[in-house]
């Protein structure tokens, strides 16, 4: 683990039940680390296994998920956001009180306190007249105000890394901005690192200082985000890069084979 | 200037939820010309899907005219209807629900062709003929969806919709369900199959990227109205609406060196 290394991932296989006895192996000896600070991110298409990497620095694999080795070391405090804000959200608990128990569970505070820290978490992540908002149960948020609250819950863990797994996937492009920029500001207010989760490069390009790219289940590249974009050396780091459309230019569309 | 092949006039449609209605679509007007791609361009709420059922009559309008050369199809009778189908297709967001998981891909294509084919027995040379023309091993016939990819499931779901070689496809976010490296490769087919079929394309999509990639002319749709329409190029290069330049100043730029706010990288 370097020095500044606050997340070190070594060699981390997981497998899953496959057809029959056998096993799926769904992360193959993946590693990568994220520093301070830093915007890394994790980048794959479907199966690639990036969620799964996620999950498994969270201890949320599912039980029949098996780590078959590698290592993970993380010097700090981790929090998580999802990508579908409303489905993470439990549906019965009123938006701040959500917030208000990951206070308490941190910091044992009185029901009060918690409950003032979480009226300023909601302010914090941009939530106009929180105080009323607080009482909004999940069903009554737009999909950008309840990420927005997922942000602020994953906020009062006081995390030094924030785990981002396709943040604004679920939601139209100008709140996509608007979460992002919000995510900007945030890191350099708390000095957060963050390890973003995507499939779309563009949103790579705007956020990350580092890149890691997945193909089922194994890392292919990595580097700065600028190299990974401008000389990309692995074939299939190549086509994904080539995929990339811009609205600002017309590519000629010829390649019309599946790829393999 | 050859006549559109689809005018839609003043089309609303009015949902009514918990006592309240809501204008999904309202009032909106546009032609499309005989083998361009017209974009429709919208996000969630805005009425591009509501719109787009519409013309395929998927959904019934509330009022207004949807002329499909000259024929008004919100008027028309399920029987009539259906005739018109051969010529009006559709192609679904996602694949994997938009093929029946207990038939094969023959069985897929077949349905079409029997229905609306006209002359002549569906052959099996007919089939092979349809799947390459999507770029599809033939051999693939005799699969069902679930052992086919992402992206060979949506090139049977366009094969199904070009079957009958309609003169008019509703592409409902055809790519965005899938992967990003397969998005290039079925834009291209679409802009293939369009040159050799000369069929008009309304392309429903959020995606301004494949916008400026497939399409001749765009509609920008916010709140169940049309805010701006034109050239592709006009409206992506030099939007005249503030909300169209808002939607533009959100893409993502995909260029590293582009970014606007550098954090301090570590050394």
């Amino acid at each position: 683990m370097s020095s500044a290394a606050i997340l070190a991932v070594d060699g981390l296989s997981v497998s899953f039940p496959g057809l029959r006895d056998e096993r799926t192996e769904v992360l193959d000896g993946v590693s990568f680390d994220v520093r301070r600070p830093e915007t890394v991110a994790l980048v794959g298409e479907s199966g690639s296994g990036k969620s799964v990497t996620a999950l498994t620095i969270m201890g949320l694999l599912p039980e029949t998920a098996r780590i078959d080795g590698g290592r993970i070391s993380a010097d700090a405090k981790l929090a998580m956001i999802f990508q579908s804000p409303r489905a993470s959200l439990n549906p019965l608990v009123k938006a701040g009180d959500q917030i208000a128990r990951v206070v308490r569970l941190r910091a044992g505070e009185s029901a009060k306190r918690a409950r003032a820290e979480a009226v300023e978490l909601m302010e914090a992540v941009g939530i106009d007249d929180p105080e009323r908002r607080y009482h909004a149960y999940p069903h009554q948020l737009s999909g950008g105000m309840a990420q927005r609250v997922m942000i602020a819950m994953a906020l009062a863990v006081r995390p030094e890394l924030l785990i981002a797994d396709e943040p604004t996937t679920a939601l139209d492009v100008t709140i996509q901005k608007q979460i992002f920029e919000l995510l900007g500001d945030l890191q350099s207010r708390y000095a957060m690192s963050m390890l973003l989760i995507t499939h779309d490069l563009a949103v790579v390009a705007e956020t990350s200082d580092r890149v890691v790219v997945l193909y089922q289940g194994r890392v292919v590249e990595s580097g700065p985000a600028r190299e990974i974009f401008e000389r990309p050396q692995h074939a299939y780091t190549q086509r994904l890069v080539g995929s990339i459309l811009r609205a600002d230019k017309r590519v000629p569309l010829t390649t019309v084979e599946e790829p393999v | 200037m050859s006549e559109p092949i689809v005018n839609v006039e003043d089309l609303c449609k009015t949902f009514h939820s918990h006592g309240t209605d809501v204008r999904a679509v309202d009032g909106v007007s546009f032609a499309v010309d005989p083998g361009e791609t017209l974009a429709l361009v919208g996000e969630s709420g805005s009425g591009k899907s509501t719109t787009a059922r519409c013309m395929v009559r998927l959904t019934d309008p509330t009022s207004g005219r949807i002329l499909f050369r000259g024929q008004d199809i919100a008027a028309l009778s399920r029987r009539r209807l259906r005739a018109l189908r051969r010529d009006i297709q559709m192609v679904f967001q996602d694949p994997h629900a938009s093929l029946n998981p207990s038939m094969t891909v023959r069985q897929t294509l077949r349905e079409p062709l029997n229905l609306h084919g006209g002359e002549g027995a569906v052959t099996e040379a007919r089939l092979r003929e349809l799947m390459e023309r999507v770029h599809l091993d033939p051999n693939l016939l005799s699969r069902r969806p679930d052992q086919l990819s992402g992206g060979q499931k949506q090139r049977v779901g366009i094969a199904r919709a070009v079957a009958t070689r309609p003169a008019f496809v509703v592409l409902d976010e055809p790519t965005s369900a899938l992967d990003m490296s397969l998005r290039v490769s079925l834009l291209s087919l679409l802009a293939e199959l369009q040159r050799e079929l000369g069929m008009a394309y309304l392309f429903i999509t959020h995606d301004l990227s494949t916008v400026r990639q497939l399409a001749d002319r765009v509609i920008v749709m916010h709140r169940g109205r049309v805010v701006e329409s034109g050239a592709v190029d006009a409206v992506l290069d030099s939007p005249s609406e503030a909300y169209t330049k808002a939607l533009i100043a959100s893409i993502p730029v995909p260029d590293p060196s582009r970014r606007q706010r550098p954090q301090a990288a570590t050394a």
